[in-house]
Parts: structure tokens; sequence; C-alpha cells
């Protein structure tokens, strides 16, 4: 178990800069998950903490001492691959025991660990096994013996769940947060599943275009994104952006949403926002979590601001748990998140309720939150 | 699909145009077939018969009393050169001796130069990669007398060092000459094959065992040889085929005792003193032709496999 500290890392290839000063810290057993659109540089950063990337410029500190030279075998990591890189020729037990016959250890102390990681990834029948002979489930856990049998004091995980089918990727998910809870280790995952970053993380790093974005818990992350990239990115359905202005009168300031042929939504400032940066006549884009937009007795008792208005029903998505509902608000679609039995029917006007506490705003020039 | 599958769903029409398109298919092959078993099945023949009745009889007829003589001659005693009258079992040996080096070494670092240049690239590699496809193209006439230079240096050296240490480490030797050559014209080829077969290769592999602690030849020798079977053995029927055949090279730099088999066998057809045995030429060259023959009955759907392999994957 160590702490992780980046600090303003910066990797080129060639003339091309593929992460612009990164700046990341990590406690002791924590759970940093690196997230983005592809080619945002995440996996690259993960190699650079791994050793297998060499860093242009910055630092890469582990516990109290800097790796950005040392060779990925003296880092004291262990990571799992995306395509979980096993060794064909090898056998499972042989594939966890590589690493330790690597470092010279004996050939009875490395059957006495393989059998105890062995033991707690329920692999014992397979270790015999070749790798071609395992499902896709046991490659995982395999990939993971291996990590695990090193005891290291990070672990780097690569989009290890992206070629599992769905309900195996949960059941995983599931057991790699077990892991963390009970090993208590630092861990660094990468992935572009923004569910997986979600429930695993106890901090998300988002990035894109090599540049991070945000850093913070998910909740952070998910009710209060700095940027409009970031709202847009986390969360599924993503969250409505919609074009206002700001109209300003005395000390007081409102946001009208237009809207074609209906009367504007007009909403008071969300509590997020800082009001003093507002001023008569600004364009602001108004952001909402579709969770945040449902009917009157769906919304949230406690909340302190919230707006109520008439739309039409578009398009009703039934989704089992939830009913997705698109109506028309400011010329774009918004999606509300609404209980499985809400009473609708397309084309029919209803009564929304916005909760105005979940809602940010945003600068469009800059794309940040105000 | 069997005949009456043909008739139910085709009718007599169909049934009879596939048919007919199966008697030139067939016809076709077994007419190739035949253009090449008919010399080799004459070869064979001929070496069975006793001369009088190579020279006496028709060249397709079954022998009358088949004897080995002819392969015992061929092999122990026929006349190869002016004085030397024991057969071509020496030159066949010469052969493996300088064969087997040849393949392994120029296998082995083939693979070698196929490992750095898709697992460890460095600036220019595809520079490097590129001059070594060239010699894939060279023709080998045109190199033969500035490899004679070099190898006459090395003979020079080869005798320096055994005035200093009472060795010449091989050096000067006809074998060890055609070793090299062989293993500097066959690089090029071996290290494309393994270079197409390595860019395939997962790199996680690499870097999981980087990450495991293997270091350089430790990654060689335990992750990707073992996983190499296929394009190895593609590797060693073609250079074990080129390298055993070769009569330029041999003929040039190995003369008289040390030289290969071909050389041997050409001397052997080509003798101009006494009666030409036709049963012992040919004899010889059976002999001649039979380690590749052999070494792609052995290997040879692993050839195919690896040629496919390559293919599929791009």
């Amino acid at each position: 178990m160590a702490t992780l500290e980046i600090n303003s890392l910066r990797k080129r290839f060639g003339t091309i800069e593929v992460l612009k000063g990164i700046d990341i810290t990590l406690e002791k057993g924590g759970f940093l998950v690196l997230v983005g659109p592809s080619g945002c540089g995440k996996s690259t950063l993960l190699n650079t903490i791994a050793g297998l990337e060499t860093i242009s410029s910055g630092e890469i500190r582990i516990g109290d001492q800097v790796v950005n030279d040392l060779h990925p075998s003296k880092r004291d990591i262990a990571m799992v691959f995306q395509s979980y890189a096993l060794y064909p020729n090898m056998s499972v037990a042989e594939n966890i025991g590589f690493g330790m016959e690597m470092r010279g250890v004996s050939k009875p102390d490395r059957e006495k660990a393989v059998a105890t990681v062995a033991k707690t990834l329920q692999i014992e029948h397979l270790l015999s096994r070749r790798p071609s002979q395992l499902s896709g489930g046991q490659r995982q856990r395999v990939a993971m013996g291996r990590a695990l049998v090193r005891r290291p004091s990070i672990f780097l995980f690569d989009e290890p769940l992206s070629n599992l089918d769905a309900k195996l990727r949960v059941d995983m998910r599931v057991e790699i947060k077990r892991l963390h809870q009970t090993t208590g280790t630092t861990i660094v995952y990468v992935t572009h599943d923004q569910i997986e970053a979600m429930t695993l993380a106890t901090k998300i790093a988002v990035l894109k275009n090599g540049e991070l974005q945000q850093v913070g818990s998910p909740g952070e992350i998910y009710n209060r994104p700095s940027n409009m990239f970031v709202a847009d990115f986390m969360g599924s359905p993503a969250m409505n952006l919609l074009e206002g202005t700001v109209s300003r009168t005395n000390g007081s300031a409102e946001i009208v949403l237009a809207r074609n042929e209906a009367p504007p939504v007009v909403l008071p400032v969300p509590p997020s926002a800082d009001i003093g940066r507002l001023k008569q006549g600004d364009k602001v884009i108004f952001g909402i979590r579709p969770e945040a937009v449902n009917d009157e007795e769906s919304i949230d008792r406690n909340a302190r601001s919230v707006v109520r208005f008439d739309a039409n029903v578009e398009i009703i998505e039934p989704a089992g748990s939830d009913t997705y509902v698109v109506i028309q608000v400011a010329g774009k679609e918004v999606t509300a998140r609404m209980r499985a039995d809400a009473d609708l029917r397309i084309g029919k006007p209803h009564t929304f309720a916005l909760n105005l506490d979940k809602a940010v705003l945003f600068d469009p020039t800059t794309t940040s939150r105000i | 699909m069997s005949a009456a599958d043909l008739v139910t769903s085709g009718g007599r029409r169909g049934s009879s145009h596939s048919l007919t398109t199966r008697i030139v298919i067939y016809g076709l092959l077994l007419l190739f077939a035949a253009v090449y078993l008919v010399p080799l099945a004459v070869m064979v023949l001929t070496s069975l018969k006793r001369l009088d009745e190579v020279t006496g009889g028709n060249m397709f007829a079954l022998p009358r009393h088949p004897t080995l003589d002819a392969w015992s001659r061929a092999w122990g005693e026929a006349r190869i050169g002016v004085s030397d009258t024991r057969g071509i079992h020496g030159y066949f040996f010469n052969s493996v001796k300088m064969v087997v080096p040849a393949v392994l070494i120029s296998t082995l670092l083939g693979a070698l130069n196929g490992y750095v240049l898709t697992k460890w690239t460095f600036p220019g590699h595809k520079l490097i990669f590129g001059m070594m496809l060239f010699a894939c193209f060279i023709p080998f006439q045109s190199v033969i007398i500035p490899m004679a230079v070099i190898l006459g240096m090395l003979g020079r050296i080869g005798m320096d060092l055994s005035d200093l240490t009472g060795w010449s480490f091989g050096l000067g030797n006809a074998t060890v000459n055609l070793v090299i050559v062989h293993v500097i014209y066959g690089l090029g080829f071996t290290t494309l094959f393994f270079r197409n077969y390595y860019a395939t290769f997962p790199t996680e592999l690499i870097r999981a065992a980087m990450i495991d602690g293997a270091s350089f030849f430790q990654i060689f020798r335990r992750i990707l040889l073992p996983n190499s079977t296929p394009i190895f053995i593609v590797t060693v029927i073609y250079q074990f085929t080129n390298i055993w055949n070769d009569f330029l090279f041999g003929s040039t730099f190995a003369a008289g005792d040390s030289a290969p088999m071909t050389v041997a066998l050409n001397n052997l057809v080509n003798t101009s003193t006494g009666v030409v045995e036709y049963n012992v030429n040919m004899a010889a060259a059976i002999i001649a032709a039979a380690p590749t023959l052999i070494v792609y009955v052995v290997a040879g759907r692993y050839f195919v496999r690896g040629l496919m392999a390559g293919a599929i994957k791009g």
C-alpha cells in the first residue's frame, strides 16, 4: 500500500503532446479511476505509472520514492491488462508464479503463494489448465491472481472488464470492489465506462485530449461537474444542457429558457451557481440531470428550490426500473427520468417539476461552471 | 454433396453439368500430378536397374532384376573427382555439417531480429528492416566476388589466430565459410518471416512479462519462442531447402573434399571418364533430394498452417 503522486506530467510522441501536464494525488488505499473518451490519454497515463512508457517531463512518486526512471518490475506495482495478457504456453499456476520465478523465489514458496491466491479467487481447480482452456471470466480471475500474488503497493487495471459480457462485467465489478475493500490496496483503474467509474472509485479523474478536466469524488464529479464536457460525459442518460439568458432585476437574477409557441420557462438561479458572476443578457447553459426532471409527486421533498412547468410528452422509453421521457424545452430535447408507472401519454401535456438544487450553470464560451 | 443430392437439387442438367466440371478438374489435376511424378518414377525405376538394362531397355519399363547396387555404388564407390572414388557419402555429410548450423543460426537470429524490430523498436527501425528486406532481392551472383574477398580476409585472421592461440576458430575452413555466407544471406528472409509474425504477437504479453521482471532474453526465450512454433517451422523448412539445394555458393567457396552434396552430384554426373552410369546418377540424385523431401513430409502441414496464419492475420 502506498500513495501515488503525479506532478505536472507531460508525455510527447514526437511533436504530438498526448499528456499535457497532469497533476493527481491519490491517498493510501484510494481507488482512482481514470475515465475519458478513447484517445484521451488515460491508457498512456496508466502506462507511464507502470513504467511501460517513458515520460517527457514531470514526476511520478509511489510512496516517497520517485519512480520516473525505475524499470516496471522495480516499481512495486502489478497490472491487469485489457486482454489479460496470460502467457499462452504456460499453465495457470505457471502464469501466476512467473513473476516470482523471475525474482528467484524458491519453488515451494511459489507453490504456496499460488495456492493461497487461487483459494482467494476460487480458481484452484483451474491451476493446471492452459489459458486457452478457460472462459473469459476465468481468464479475468487468473489475470487478477497474477497481480494479487505480488502483493504490490499499487494495482493498475487497464480496462479489465471491457472484454466480458454485460452480466459477467457487473459480477466482476463487485468482485473488484470487494477486493479493494478487503485488501485496502491503492488502485488505479482505467475505463471508458462511466458506470464502472462511479461505482468503483473513491476518486475520479476525467481526461480529454490529454488534459485533466476534473478530479474529485464520484459525488463531486456527478453533481458539480466543473465543465460541460464532464457534465455530458458522466451519467446515463446524459445531463440535459439548455441555452438560457440571464435576466437581472435589482439584486436578484433569473434564467429564462425560451420556448417555441409556449411561454418561456423562468427559473431562479440554481443554488450551486455564483450569482455575482451573472450579468443582464448573458447567455448561459443550464444543466440538469434527468432524475431532477420529474413529476410533482416524485420530486425530492427536501428540495429547496423547485420550479414547475407544462410540456408535451414526445417520446416514452420504458426501461423497466425507470421510464425515460423526452420533452421539448428551449428548442432542445430534455430527458426526464421518471418512475416506471408514471401516468403519461404521448402528445399530451404534463406538469413537470425541476429540482434546481441539482442544477448547474455553465458559461457557453469557456464551457466551465459558473 | 453426394451425386444423389445433386440430382434432387439441380435436376438432370445440373447433375450432368457438375459431372463434366468434375471430370475436367480431376483430369487436369491428374495430368499435373503425372507431370510432376513421372520424372521421379523414372529416376526411381532407373536407379533400381542394372546398367545394361538401362542402356538397352525402355525408360518406363519395370526393372527385371531389381537391385540396390546402384545405390550402394553411388553412396560408397562412385567416381566424384579425378582421384576420388569414395562415392557421395562424404559430401552428403559435408552438406549436413553446413546446413544444420546455418539453418539454426539464421533462424534464431531472424527470430531475435523480428523480436527487436517489433517489440523493442528504436528510431530508424523501419530503415533497418527495409535494408534487411533488400537482402532478399540481391542476386547472389553479384556478391560472389566481394564475398570471396571478405572470406579471404577472415581466412587470414584465422591464420593469425592460429599462430597466436593454436586454433583458427574455424575461420578459413570451407564449411564454416559456407555457414557464414548462408547465415548472412538467409537473414533477410528469416527476419522478414519473424518480423511479420511478431507484429501480430500481442505486445501486452511482453509488457506483462516486463512487469513480472523478465529480462530482454528471458522474454524472448520464455514468452516469444514457445509461441512461435508455426513460423519457426516455416523458416526452418524454407532455409533448409534453400541452403541444401544451393549450388552457386557451394561450387564457388568450397572446392574438393569440402564441397557440399549439390556440387558433388554435379561432378558425378558431369564426369567425362568411362561409361555414364545412369542408374548410379539417378540414385545419387535421389539421395541428394531426400532430406528436403523428408523435411516437407514431416513438417509440411505446419508449413501450410504457418503461411496461412500469416496470411489471415495480415
